[in-house]
């Protein structure tokens, strides 16, 4: 089965008999795919612990001391005229009703409950700090000796230093690349197999600013830690600021996720699934048309609807 | 569009919900926490490790000092044992040290402002995440410690304290030999230059520079030195431990 519909490649023409033919290749090695997955789990459980955590004070401050009137973001709530419970965001000197979501929403019972974040949001669900931090420091260690494992494993089959650091030409490709991604353009010859600019940037940014910066920002909540950490603390404003980052950044993953999750899901979702459980992804080897040859850029069609493939969904 | 978008959002909160339930589950086995757990052990010796123990907390300037510093659990214990005290502005408070030590004291906040007495000004970290800036004034646990003359064989001070969490459930705590003998670990009783206020745990509270809020009692009555705190409360070394909270608590 044919991984896509008409792609005019920028290959240049073989000078054979012109078919389409569909390689599979192994594309993710067995240890990546493991590590992929834990860390799947690690900061999915890592997210909704946190949340958890942060509901048991859930306001935001900068600099070292958590001073009434000066946060930065507060889920809150209060009553109105008629005695109900209403959600209030505070965000800066802004504010907004999040009734059912933010500051108030339904408990187990189906009641308004008064909580920073939903119940179905946060391990465990119910308010429970005590199990939320468990939860939390588990898969702190888990994800922190995956992300080890990776990037050791990443430099020593120099899948860092071939796939993820950008070459110079990368650089110089980033407008085009900024352009497919804006058109949801992607490649489905041998370019596929390559990770053009912009994913290269993303996994770096996450790896190495996200993933070190979560980590350092949480060990500076950590009272020990801070009596060797307190430069580092003090650089960026104190622990009170350190927790605003730790919850930044965590949001920031959240939409590496989705954005990771859309891409995913318009360049072939079957396709990329398979090459992350199983390691095989397909690509498509010979082009079908080879009419443009020196056209620089694959023609407009491409993600058209009259080219209907398994990967993409149908609406 | 708004077919699709409300099926989005149920199938998002309902898988959310399925991950939520799961998680409930094994929270409420008695493998789960357990297993869970394990990463305190982790922490603690990890920590250790980077931060020694002679590690110090950083301590602050008088500018640093939060305007109000916020009374959390307890702001008023009713055990009639603590009101009688009160009433007296405590001057009949005295400090019970016992257990495994070579001489057992009653001392009262004069005889402890006789000994090793230091001032800082040091941050504090409530579990729930907000932190507070206070000068604190007391008496280095070390000399109270050294007064008394600690056994061999003691391995934990325990902090037994005037106020009733539950009924008959008094707050206590425990700390190792090492965090007591930290040059910043005080009995506090003053807080700002003031004799320390009752929200905040008149006469007489622990301080530790390195570990979150609960470890640092309140309102304290009794200190016992002791080899195991396994017959003590629910066995876990202090009333938040044994709802469940870590007893390394400097994370």
């Amino acid at each position: 089965m044919s991984t896509e519909g008409l792609d005019a490649d920028v290959s240049p023409p073989i000078p054979m008999a012109v078919t389409e033919s569909r390689k599979v290749i192994y594309r993710h090695p067995l240890p990546i795919r493991i590590m992929h997955w834990i860390n799947v789990i690690a900061l999915t459980l890592m997210l909704f612990s946190g949340l958890q955590i942060f509901n048991a004070h859930p306001s935001l401050y900068w600099g070292n001391r958590s001073d009434e009137g000066t946060e930065i973001l507060a889920l809150d709530a209060r009553k109105d005229a008629a005695g109900n419970l209403v959600g209030v965001t505070h965000i800066g000197k802004h504010e907004f009703t999040t009734t059912g979501v933010l500051g108030v929403s339904s408990g187990k019972d189906g009641n308004p409950q008064v909580r920073g974040f939903p119940s179905w949001l946060t391990v465990p669900g119910p308010q429970w700090l005590a199990m939320g931090r468990r939860w939390h420091f588990f898969f702190a260690w888990v994800f922190v000796l995956n992300g080890l494992c990776y990037v050791g494993y990443a430099v020593a089959t120099r899948h860092l230093q071939r796939d993820l650091w950008p070459t110079g030409a990368d650089w110089r490709g980033i407008g085009r690349s900024i352009v497919d991604h804006l058109r949801f353009k992607h490649p489905h010859g041998e370019e596929a197999l390559r990770y053009n600019i912009l994913q290269r940037l993303a996994y770096l940014t996450v790896i190495f600013v996200f993933g070190v910066g979560i980590v350092l920002m949480g060990l500076a909540m950590s009272p020990r830690m801070d009596a060797v950490l307190s430069p580092m603390v003090e650089a960026v404003g104190g622990r009170q600021s350190a927790r605003t980052i730790h919850f930044i950044i965590a949001w920031g993953f959240v939409v590496f996720v989705l954005i990771h999750l859309f891409e995913v899901l318009i360049s072939g979702v079957f396709n990329q699934l398979r090459g992350m459980i199983t390691g095989y992804f397909a690509i498509n080897t010979t082009p079908i048309n080879t009419s443009t040859p020196s056209e620089d850029t694959p023609s407009e069609d491409v993600p058209s609807e009259s080219a209907p493939t398994e990967e993409r969904p149908h609406d | 569009m708004t077919d699709r978008r409300s099926f989005l959002h149920m199938a998002i909160v309902g898988a959310a919900g399925i991950l939520v339930a799961g998680c409930d589950r094994i929270s409420q086995t008695v493998w789960g926490p357990k297993v869970l757990g394990k990463a305190e052990g982790l922490n603690r010796r990890v920590q250790a490790l980077l931060s020694p123990s002679s590690s110090m907390a950083k301590e602050y300037t008088e500018a640093d000092i939060s305007a109000v510093f916020h009374p959390n659990g307890t702001t008023m214990p009713t055990t009639p044992a603590y009101q009688a005290l009160m009433a007296n502005h405590f001057r009949d408070y005295k400090l019970q040290v016992d257990g495994l030590v070579s001489r057992p004291a009653m001392l009262s906040i004069e005889d402890l402002k006789g000994l090793d007495v230091h001032t800082q000004i040091t941050r504090h970290d409530c579990v729930e995440g907000w932190s507070a800036i206070g000068k604190w004034q007391g008496t280095l646990l070390s000399a109270v410690l050294d007064h008394v003359g600690v056994d061999p064989r003691a391995r934990f001070v325990m902090f037994h304290c005037f106020d009733d969490m539950e009924e008959d459930t008094p707050y206590y705590e425990s700390i190792d030999i090492a965090e007591a003998r930290h040059p910043q670990t005080l009995l506090a009783f003053a807080l700002n230059g003031k004799p320390l206020p009752v929200p905040n745990g008149a006469p007489l509270r622990l301080r530790i520079g390195r570990q979150l809020g609960y470890k640092q009692a309140k309102y304290l009555a009794r200190i016992e030195l002791v080899d195991s705190f396994e017959d003590i409360g629910d066995g876990q070394g202090g009333y938040w431990e044994d709802q469940g909270y870590e007893w390394y608590a400097g994370i």
